[in-house]
C-alpha cells in the first residue's frame, strides 16, 4: 500500500508540493535558529569557562560575596596546600590558579615622563610552566597579533588595540602601577612581550596577561590566589558532574565559619549565567512549541483543502465500498510520508545553513565597543547532533495532526448520501 | 510691612554670618601658610593592620610634597602636589607618575583616604555655603552643627556636615555627602591640642562609608606651622632625590 500511496504522491504533485514546501521551510528555520541558539549559548558558555569561570571556581567566601570588585585582599592564601587537598579529593579536576587586577599602565617617553596612560585590566596565569595548559585554553599563542610569549619574568602581553591607544611597540617598557593585596600602592617596571587580540572586547579593551608569579610578587600575593579555577576532563563542561563537585566540595567546608573558608561555584552559577542559560533554553523550547502550532495549523488547513479536492475521490472510494478507517488510515500514511520527505529537505538545507553560519558567523564587534559582557565579537551557529531530529520530529508530527484533523471529515460522509453527490 | 519683613529676614542673615564666621575661624585653626608635618597613617584591614609613617611639606593650597619613611615597602615612595597636579614617585621603578582623572579618587595605600582627600587643600570659606543646622554636644563638648554646601563645581563633595567645637572652633565630626545625598565618607577628629597658639586635632579616623571596617586613622606625630621651606622641595626633581 505504501508503494501505491508514494506513486499516489508523486504522480499528483498539487498533493504533495505545498504540503513538502510549508514543512521543509518550518524545520529548516528551526534547525537554523536552533543551530543559531546553541552556538552562541555555547560559544558563550565556552568563553565563560575559559578567561573567566572555569567550569568550577574556588574562591574564598568573602571574595564570592565581592567578586565584581576583584576584592584581591580578600585572596585565598597558602594556596598551595589548598590545591594539594582538592587535588587529593578531585584527582580529575584540572587545577589552575588566576589572579585578577586592576590598575593603570603609564608609558614613558625617552625622559621617563608620562607619555601616555590607560587603564588596564590584567589577569595572571600559569604561562612559564603551563602546568594546567592555560596557553593552550586560553588559546594565547594563536592569538598572538605581534611579537611572542612572555619567556621570563617582568614580561607581559597587552591586548592589541590597547597596544595601538597608547602606542606602545613590543619590547617596550611601561610601568604598571595598582593596589597590592594590602592595598599599597605599586609600581613595576614590565617589558611588552607581544600582543594580542582574543576577539573578546571585554577582554581587548585593556588586557595585560602575565605569569602568574610575577603577579604574586608584585601584587605581595606570595602563596596566594584570588582564584582557583577548575576544568573537568576532556575540557567539556557537564552541570549535573559540576554541580554533584560543587556540593561535596562545600559539604566539606560547611561547618567553618571563617569567611575566608573556601567555596567552590560551577560555572553556571557564575556570573549570572543560570538566568541567561535557563532563558535561552526556554526560548528553543518555546519556538519549537510555536512551530507545531502553526504548522499543524497551515497543514491542518492545507489538509483541509486538499480533502475539498479530493472530496469526489474519497466519495468513489466510499461508495466502491472501502471502509472509512482504511481512507482515514491511507490519508495518515500519505501525510506521514509527505512529513518524512519535507522534514528531510528542511532539515539538510537548515543543516546547510547552519553549517555556513558556523564558518562565516555574524560579526558584532562593532556592537561590543563598550561591552562588559564577555561576550564572543563573532556569532556563530553550531552543528550539533539534536539538529537532526530537532526540526525534523515537529515537522513529521506536524503534518501528520494537520492531517488527522483534516480527515476526520470522512467519518461525517453519509453513504446514502453518496450517490447524490456523485451525480453532482 | 517692610519693617516686618527686615526683622523676619535678619535672624537667618545673622547666622549666616555666624557660621561663615564659624569656618573662618576653623580654616584658620587648619590651614596655615605653611606646615611641615610628621605623621602616622593606622590603617585597619581586614586581615591585619599596616603603620605608615610620612613626612609632609605644604604651603599655601596650591603646593605639597609627602615622603613616605616607613614600612621597607612605601620607604623612598614620595608624592608632589603643584595646583591640581599629583605626581608620584616609586623608588622600585625609579618612575615618576602622574596621577589624573578616576586614579585620583582611588585610595592612598589602601586607606580609606583618597588621594582627591589629600589633595584638597583650600580654605573651606572659599568652597562652601555654609548654615548652622543646631546647636547639640558631642563628646561631651557644645558644638554647632553646620551644614556646607558647595559654590565653586571642582569640590571633591558637594555637601559636608561639620560639627564644631563652639569653644575651640575646631571640627569634631565631619561627614561628606555625594550629589545624590549618599554619605561617602566620615571623619572622626580628636586629641585636639594647641600648637603655635591654635588649636588642632592631632587625630583624624577617616572612615569610606562604603567600605566595611574601622576605617584608617591619621595620627599628627609632629608639626610646625609657618616654617619656611625651601622652594626646591616642591620640584618635580625632588621626587627623585
Amino acid at each position: 500500500m505504501i508503494k501505491f500511496l508514494i506513486k499516489g504522491i508523486l504522480r499528483d504533485k498539487s498533493r504533495s508540493l505545498l504540503p513538502i514546501a510549508v514543512i521543509s521551510i518550518g524545520v529548516m528555520l528551526t534547525v537554523l535558529l536552533s543551530g543559531y541558539m546553541r552556538g552562541v549559548m555555547g560559544d558563550i558558555i565556552d568563553q565563560n569557562a575559559r578567561f573567566e569561570t572555569g567550569h568550577v571556581k574556588i574562591m574564598t567566601k568573602a571574595y564570592a560575596e565581592n567578586k565584581d570588585q576583584i576584592p584581591n585582599d580578600l585572596a585565598i592564601l597558602e594556596v598551595d596546600e589548598l590545591m594539594a587537598k582538592i587535588q587529593q579529593n578531585f584527582p580529575d579536576l584540572k587545577l589552575t590558579q588566576r589572579i585578577k587586577f586592576g590598575g593603570l599602565i603609564d608609558v614613558p617617553d625617552e625622559n621617563g615622563n608620562t607619555k601616555g596612560q590607560g587603564p588596564t585590566s590584567g589577569m595572571a596565569i600559569d604561562m612559564f610552566e603551563n602546568k594546567s595548559g592555560e596557553l593552550e585554553r586560553l588559546n594565547i599563542e594563536s592569538s598572538l597579533v605581534t611579537g611572542n610569549l612572555p619567556t621570563k619574568s617582568g614580561e607581559i602581553i597587552i591586548g592589541h588595540d590597547f597596544s595601538e591607544k597608547l602606542n606602545i611597540q613590543v619590547g617596550d617598557e611601561v610601568t604598571f602601577v595598582g593596589s597590592t593585596m594590602n592595598g599599597s600602592m605599586t609600581f613595576q617596571n614590565l617589558t611588552v612581550s607581544g600582543t594580542i587580540r582574543f576577539g573578546t572586547s571585554a577582554m581587548d579593551k585593556g588586557a595585560l596577561i602575565m605569569d602568574i608569579t610575577d603577579a604574586q610578587r608584585i601584587l605581595d600575593m606570595e602563596n596566594a590566589t584570588g582564584e582557583i579555577l577548575g576544568y573537568l576532563p576532556d575540557e567539556v563542561y557537564y552541570d549535573n558532574k559540576a554541580e554533584a563537585m560543587a556540593n561535596r566540595f562545600n559539604e566539606i567546608f560547611k561547618d567553618d565559619t571563617d569567611e575566608y573558608a573556601p567555596i567552590m561555584q560551577k560555572l553556571k552559577d557564575q556570573n549570572n549565567l543560570t538566568g541567561y542559560l535557563d532563558m535561552m533554553d526556554s526560548y528553543s523550547g518555546i519556538f519549537v512549541g510555536i512551530f507545531i502550532f502553526a504548522m499543524s495549523i497551515v497543514l491542518w488547513n492545507t489538509g483541509l483543502l486538499g480533502g475539498l479536492r479530493r472530496y469526489q475521490e474519497y466519495g468513489i472510494r466510499l461508495a466502491l465500498g472501502e471502509a472509512k478507517g482504511h481512507i482515514y488510515r491511507s490519508l495518515i500514511i500519505e501525510a506521514v510520508i509527505i512529513g518524512i520527505v519535507g522534514s528531510v529537505v528542511g532539515t539538510i538545507i537548515g543543516l546547510a545553513l547552519t553549517y555556513y553560519m558556523q564558518v562565516v558567523g555574524i560579526d558584532i564587534s562593532d556592537m561590543l565597543d563598550d561591552a562588559t559582557m564577555m561576550m564572543p565579537s563573532v556569532l556563530r551557529s553550531k552543528i550539533t547532533p539534536d539538529l537532526l531530529y530537532i526540526g525534523f520530529i515537529p515537522g513529521l508530527i506536524a503534518m501528520t495532526i494537520g492531517n488527522m484533523l483534516s480527515g476526520i471529515g470522512i467519518y461525517k460522509r453519509e453513504t446514502a448520501q453518496l450517490f447524490k453527490e456523485l451525480e453532482v | 510691612m517692610k519693617y516686618l519683613i527686615a526683622l523676619l529676614i535678619l535672624p537667618s542673615f545673622l547666622m549666616a554670618q555666624n557660621a561663615e564666621t564659624i569656618i573662618k575661624k576653623v580654616d584658620a585653626n587648619i590651614n596655615s601658610e605653611s606646615a611641615i608635618t610628621t605623621s602616622k597613617m593606622i590603617i585597619y584591614g581586614k586581615r591585619n593592620d599596616r603603620t605608615i609613617t610620612a613626612k609632609g611639606y605644604s604651603e599655601g593650597d596650591k603646593k605639597s610634597f609627602t615622603e613616605y619613611l616607613s614600612p621597607a615597602r612605601e620607604k623612598g615612595t614620595k608624592m608632589l602636589k603643584l595646583e591640581d597636579k599629583l605626581w608620584i614617585y616609586s623608588p622600585s621603578s625609579d618612575r615618576t607618575i602622574q596621577l589624573s582623572g578616576h586614579m585620583l579618587r582611588q585610595s592612598v595605600m589602601g586607606s580609606d583616604m583618597s588621594y582627591e582627600d589629600m589633595m584638597e587643600d583650600r580654605k573651606l570659606w572659599e568652597m562652601y555655603n555654609a548654615k548652622i543646622i543646631t546647636e547639640t554636644t558631642l563628646e561631651g563638648r557644645k558644638v554647632w552643627e553646620i551644614e556646607l554646601n558647595a559654590k565653586v563645581d571642582d569640590a571633591t563633595y558637594v555637601k559636608q556636615k561639620m560639627w564644631v567645637d563652639q569653644e575651640r572652633y575646631v571640627p569634631l565630626k565631619q561627614e561628606m555627602y555625594a550629589k545624590s545625598g549618599q554619605l561617602l565618607k566620615r571623619v572622626l577628629l580628636s586629641d585636639v591640642s594647641k600648637i603655635d597658639g591654635r588649636w588642632y586635632p592631632k587625630k583624624m579616623n577617616y572612615k569610606d562609608m562604603l567600605k566595611k571596617g574601622k576605617g584608617t586613622d591619621f595620627i599628627v606625630l609632629d608639626i610646625q606651622f609657618n616654617t619656611k621651606i625651601p622652594a626646591h622641595i616642591f620640584t618635580k626633581a625632588s621626587l627623585k632625590k
